[in-house]
């Protein structure tokens, strides 16, 4: 505020003084000023969590650093694991590579299972919203089918790709369809009688309506849906993994408990933890960008 | 001379078979370049009329007619000015009248001849200056504004206007008032407007239309406004004929046709 102050007093200060160079000065001033502010604005959300991730790993030190402990202690973790921490993207060859690279391959299958889901979940969605017999039909099934587990699926994917590449695919699918499918309906329910009437006023045909107004329209519940679908898509792929094998995070989980490495569980939870958080964040920021104006209306 | 002609029309709704009627018998002849205004209570219909009229509504029976041809369904040739807007708030003010214009003009016009269209427009309303900004950063009135350039651009036959400054204040509504007048004055279009308001109605129009209380709804009354145009809001203020049309309609609305639910 200061500095657009003085931006404004000098032009017209110099003509009565002739000089401008002496007015320029408290402009700095208040720079410092509002970098200080948004690193303490940073700080501000940054310290707390670290705090708290200190705490836990030293009260988790203690918990575990007792001689018949099950579970290994931060400390044991560092020492038994550290490469795979460090170092995500090794690869030595016959199948022992990097936490990084299996996360890559894991999130290669999420990426077509989610995105199969968010294509199919959008278009039935909206054709869904704009039917209310279509809703009344459908929508009971959906609510049922949606709270099926990810892994239930499996055994029927299995018998019917007879692969395990496609079953994983899958499976990521049915999980993370619903929310999509469903939010894409209630969102294209909602849409304002006004916006419909511009249409028909205008007299766009179905297409352009689905582009033009529909999608745009129903943006921010689709959005909230494909946050929640990407969430359980990752849910499903470390659970289908550990069944089906092959070289994603999920089977290393499988494959480090099958061998005893329970420091390499640890460092692959927080790694799947925090792809999660990416992902979820990720989604969330593309949403906020589309629907940038809708949703403040 | 008739250029739209509403002809015995009448609506009911049936719902859970209860039928209600909403208008009975509406009939009325207007004419090119002509400012109708149609005033009731609330719940009387006029909106319902409106829509029969853009063809968002079906009639039940009776019809109606633009230049000879009945109108069954909507149409960009008789676009409808919202009464909060309706503008996509996704779009831009320059998108918002680009999406009526593209798909109006999309094969009689040229891209930089529909440029021009949209622009021209948007200064017919006075709001070239803000044609890159949403919905949600301008004001009540200004968006009214866009929302009168969108149904313009359409190069409409008839104008309809669904109250369409109930939403704004005072101050904004006289000088959306005088716009309309000027865009009027300017293009010589066809008119209808729905209205609560009864300078509103005294001070745009060439006839007013003076509606019954539903249900049943009827035409009460059409009022004549010999006044002469331009008008001037100042000057019409101590005018005698324009206090004798408000009178005229004042007294039909609460007099004659009292809300009786609102007493």
């Amino acid at each position: 505020m200061t500095a657009t102050v003085q931006r404004l007093v000098t032009p017209t200060a110099p003509a009565a003084t002739a000089n401008a160079a002496v007015f320029a000065l408290p402009k700095p001033a208040s720079r410092p000023r509002s970098w200080q502010k948004t690193l303490g604005q940073i700080a501000a959300n940054v310290i707390p969590p670290l705090v708290v991730i200190a705490l836990a790993l030293i009260i988790w030190e203690i918990l575990c650093s007792t001689p018949g402990a099950s579970l290994p202690a931060p400390s044991r973790v560092w020492t038994d694991a550290a490469e795979l921490i460090y170092s995500p993207f090794f690869d030595y060859g016959q199948g022992d590579i990097g936490l990084g690279l299996r996360v890559l391959t894991s999130l290669q299958r999420v990426a077509i299972g989610f995105g199969i889901a968010a294509l199919v979940g959008v278009t039935v969605g909206a054709v869904i919203g704009q039917s209310i017999w279509a809703m009344r039909g459908l929508d009971p099934i959906f609510q049922i089918l949606r709270t099926v587990p990810p892994l239930a699926w499996l055994p029927l994917s299995l018998a019917a790709f007879m692969d395990s590449g496609p079953s994983a695919i899958f499976v990521i699918f049915i999980t993370s369809v619903w929310p999509v499918l469903i939010n894409t309906a209630v969102g294209v329910r909602n849409i304002p009688q006004d916006y419909r009437n511009v249409a028909l006023i205008l007299r766009l045909n179905q297409f352009e309506f689905f582009f033009k107004i529909m999608i745009p329209a129903a943006a921010p519940y689709i959005f909230t849906g494909l946050r929640i679908g990407v969430g359980l898509s990752w849910l499903a792929i470390v659970a289908a993994e550990m069944l089906t094998g092959g070289v994603g995070i999920g089977f290393f989980i499988w494959d480090a408990w099958n061998s005893s490495r329970l420091s390499d569980i640890i460092v692959a939870l927080a790694y799947i933890g925090v792809v999660g958080f990416i992902l979820d964040r990720l989604v969330a920021a593309i949403g906020a960008f589309v629907t940038r104006g809708t949703s403040a209306n | 001379m008739t250029y739209l002609r509403i002809d015995n029309v009448d609506k009911h709704f049936d719902r859970g078979g209860v039928r209600s009627e909403v208008l009975k018998g509406i009939s009325i002849d207007i004419a090119r370049g002509e400012v109708i205004s149609i005033i009731g209570h609330s719940g009387c219909g006029k909106s319902t009329l409106l829509n029969l009229i853009a063809g968002l509504t079906e009639v039940s029976s009776g019809g109606i007619m633009l230049e000879g041809n009945e109108v069954n369904g909507p149409g960009p040739e008789r676009a409808v000015v919202f009464q909060n807007h309706s503008l996509l708030p996704w779009l831009t003010v320059y998108e918002n009248v680009n999406l009526a214009v593209a798909k109006v003009f999309g094969r009689s016009k040229t891209g930089a001849q529909r440029h021009e269209w949209i622009m021209q427009n948007l200064d017919l309303v006075q709001m070239s200056h803000a044609k890159d900004k949403r919905p949600t950063e301008i004001s009540g009135g200004m968006k009214q504004r866009v929302g009168i350039a969108r149904a313009l651009a359409m190069q409409p036959k008839i104008l309809l206007l669904d109250e369409p400054f109930g939403a704004l204040d005072a101050l904004t509504r006289a000088h959306l008032q005088d716009a309309v007048m000027d865009i009027q004055k300017k293009l010589g279009n066809t008119m209808i407007m729905i209205t609560h308001d009864v300078d509103e109605a005294v001070l745009l129009s060439d006839r007013i239309v003076m509606m019954t209380n539903g249900p049943s709804a009827r035409i009460g009354e059409i009022l004549d406004v010999p006044l002469e145009r331009p008008r001037q809001r100042l000057d019409l203020a101590a005018d005698r004929t324009y206090l004798k049309c408000r009178e005229a309609v004042l007294k039909f609305l609460y007099e004659r046709h009292r809300f009786v639910e609102a007493a």
